[in-house]
């Protein structure tokens, strides 16, 4: 059980490219934190330093309270799960789960009892006397985890550990993952790039984007103010609509209307000096198929007619996709999320509108359709510095 | 491309492959029935002896001169085989996995061993060999044997080395392996199929060699059996000792074979598979 503390921690490789810059993270004890971004973020290098497999150029890097820089990977107490798991091949379930504690002359009996205990936890009881090469992909990603547990440590590092798991087995192991942890209450740190593992997994997330952290807070917060472009662009699936607009007299000029802008936005609008070509953010839920909004609420948004593209009906919502006309939203930020999710060569890629409809509108597609959505909800950023300047 | 195996050319292939293992044989079927042949008949010409005699075989094992050498031989491979194989893998593994300074050099130098002329060497090692007392002795055949067969080591070795994935080594550490420990029981286990491939080639060649067994020996104290063999004489002068030279040269065959076979199922393929992904 321990804290682990980032402090400016830096890494610049020997060729001079620097990969991690000055992060600043203090991890509580017990608290599971997700770092989250693109590839080549750095996150998968921060974890790296973390667990001592990667030099710290400067800062400090402190677990339980004292400095661990300069420590071994096998002297900071703390163990890795891998993203290709690395177990041992040549070893059988029960020999790759007993390996770091022989390796810390723990005696036979303990070993025995504990590589049992953590089986039964993983529910791999009856694999113990096979060998990685005859298990799943499921099977052996509990083996890693099973390694990771048995010697207690007092923090785990996990390096995208679902990423090579299908899809549904994935979301099975994303629970089990969170119950393994809950039920040790072992510090956690958790690299990943999917955005949906962020969410669910982590009591606080770490967005990074080329080695900077964006933002750091609990999932809904980031979820709700995302302080840059950035992090509104990664965090939600599907992911937020941009478009460009003009402000103007309190009001927002754009694509899908004028909107008038409610006190609270247009307050802080003010006050961060915000420039008059701005960026505009919606989340998909906020729109709704206007016949759906009650009366009285309609004059607190601003209703649109559009035609449906494509749509989707999932059962419980409706997914509707427009075209947007107009320039398309450009930053640094937005082509480097597109970019990273391969949408940048889609034709359509970045000029259209998601939105997510209750199951009971009557949308059709290719049909017209009047659209509304809450101004409350609009977040306005700063096109040159990527700020979030409603949040 | 797909290549379709029709009945025409399976037969093909089976024929090309029957062909190779004739050509490859006949020499070995001829000494083995040159050994089993009376001295009298050795120029008979025939290919299945006419007569079978143990005698060649016996003759050779009543003197010491050849069973002498059978012993100079298996210790001297064994030892240099040993030897090779250990200070290969160690380097071997370093030329793979760490970056220092002069690997290129080492790698060249190897390289550069490994093609040099042997015969080129040979006078200079002689005399050098005679003047600090190794001449003549088992420690005088296992250095130069250590030194051409490392380069053959290394290389096979780095290969294989190469192969192994280097999460497997990060996850030892995390593990709390230091690296001598990472190395011993989770990078060897690994690599025991190219650690056994390269055990396999240099022990063939130490146990082959003639040049410098010939030339960096001179009496039973450290004579291998290829320099034994050429010593041979026949019982009387006119008498060449063909019968005892086919009959030695069988039962040097024998240690390889035991030897291949012994490692050969140790030489699992696919033992690294399971432990990444795929």
């Amino acid at each position: 059980m321990a804290e682990i503390v980032l402090d400016a921690v830096t890494k610049r490789f020997p060729d001079g490219a620097l990969a991690v810059s000055e992060v600043d993270v203090a991890i509580d004890d017990g608290e599971f934190v997700i770092l989250v971004g693109p590839s080549g973020c750095g996150k998968s290098t921060t974890l790296n330093m973390i667990a001592g497999l990667e030099d710290i150029t400067s800062g400090e890097l402190r677990i339980g309270g004292e400095r661990v820089n300069e420590r071994a990977p096998k002297d900071r107490d703390i163990a890795m799960v891998f993203q290709s798991y690395a177990l041992y091949p040549h070893m059988t379930v029960r020999e790759n789960m007993a390996f770091p504690l022989k390796l810390s002359k723990v005696d036979r009996a303990t070993i025995a009892a504990k590589v049992d205990e953590a089986a039964t936890v993983l529910d791999l009881t009856q694999h113990l006397d096979r060998r990685p090469a005859n298990l799943s992909g499921g099977q052996r990603q509990r083996v890693a985890m099973g390694r990771a547990i048995v010697r207690s440590p007092s923090a785990f590092l996990m390096d995208e550990p679902l990423s090579n798991l299908d899809a549904k087995l994935r979301v099975q192991m994303r629970t089990e993952v969170s119950r393994i942890q809950k039920r040790l209450a072992t510090t956690t740190v958790y690299v990943t790039h999917d955005q949906t593992e962020a969410m669910t997994l982590g009591d606080r997330v770490v967005v990074m984007r080329g080695g900077v952290v964006q933002q750091v807070g609990a999932p809904q917060h980031l979820y709700d103010h995302p302080a840059n472009l950035f992090v509104a662009g990664f965090i939600g699936s599907p992911s937020m609509n941009f478009m460009p607009g003009t402000l103007a007299e309190g009001a927002l000029q754009t694509a899908l209307g004028r909107v008038s802008l409610p006190d609270r936005i247009r307050s802080a609008l003010e006050s961060a000096g915000a420039p008059s070509e701005v960026i505009v953010g919606l989340r998909p839920e906020h729109f709704e198929d206007v016949a759906l909004v009650e009366e009285s609420k309609r004059a607190a948004g601003t209703t649109f007619p559009a035609q449906a593209e494509v749509l989707e009906s999932m059962g419980s919502d409706k997914y509707v996709y427009f075209s947007l006309s107009g320039d398309r939203a450009s930053s640094t930020e937005l082509e480097e999320l597109a970019a990273d999710a391969g949408t940048a060569e889609l034709p359509s890629g970045g000029n259209q509108l998601t939105t997510r409809l209750s199951a009971a509108s009557t949308a059709a597609e290719g049909e017209k359709i009047d659209i509304w959505f809450d101004a409350a909800q609009v977040q306005v950023f700063d096109p040159s510095s990527g700020r979030n300047l409603t949040a | 491309m797909a290549v379709v195996a029709t009945p025409g050319r399976k037969a093909g292939w089976s024929l090309l492959n029957l062909l190779v293992i004739v050509y490859a044989l006949i020499p070995v079927l001829w000494i083995a029935s040159l050994s089993f042949k009376p001295t009298s008949s050795v120029t008979d010409g025939n290919f299945i002896p006419r007569e079978l005699t143990l005698d060649n075989y016996a003759g050779i094992f009543a003197t010491s001169q050849f069973t002498r050498a059978l012993i100079n031989s298996i210790g001297i491979a064994i030892i240099a085989t040993a030897l090779a194989v250990t200070i290969g893998t160690m380097a071997a593994y370093a030329i793979a996995r760490l970056n220092f300074p002069g690997k290129k050099l080492l790698i060249g130098v190897s390289l550069m061993i490994a093609m040099f002329p042997q015969i080129s060497l040979v006078s200079p090692l002689f005399e050098i060999e005679r003047a600090v007392g190794l001449f003549d002795t088992w420690p005088g055949l296992i250095l130069p044997y250590i030194t051409f067969s490392l380069p053959l080591a290394i290389y096979t070795l780095s290969a294989f080395f190469r192969e192994i994935p280097w999460e497997l080594e990060k996850a030892a550490k995390m593990d709390g392996a230091t690296p001598a420990q990472a190395f011993r029981s989770v990078i060897v286990p690994l690599a025991a199929p190219g650690v056994v491939t390269s055990a396999i080639l240099v022990f063939i060649f130490c146990w082959n060699d003639f040049l410098f067994a010939i030339s960096l020996t001179s009496t039973e104290a450290s004579r291998t059996v290829p320099a034994a063999i050429s010593n041979f004489t026949g019982s009387s002068q006119f008498e060449e000792p063909t019968g005892s030279i086919a009959a030695a040269a069988m039962v040097i065959t024998i240690p390889i074979i035991l030897f291949v076979l012994f490692f050969q199922r140790r030489i699992v393929a696919g033992l690294t598979s399971g432990a990444v992904k795929g």
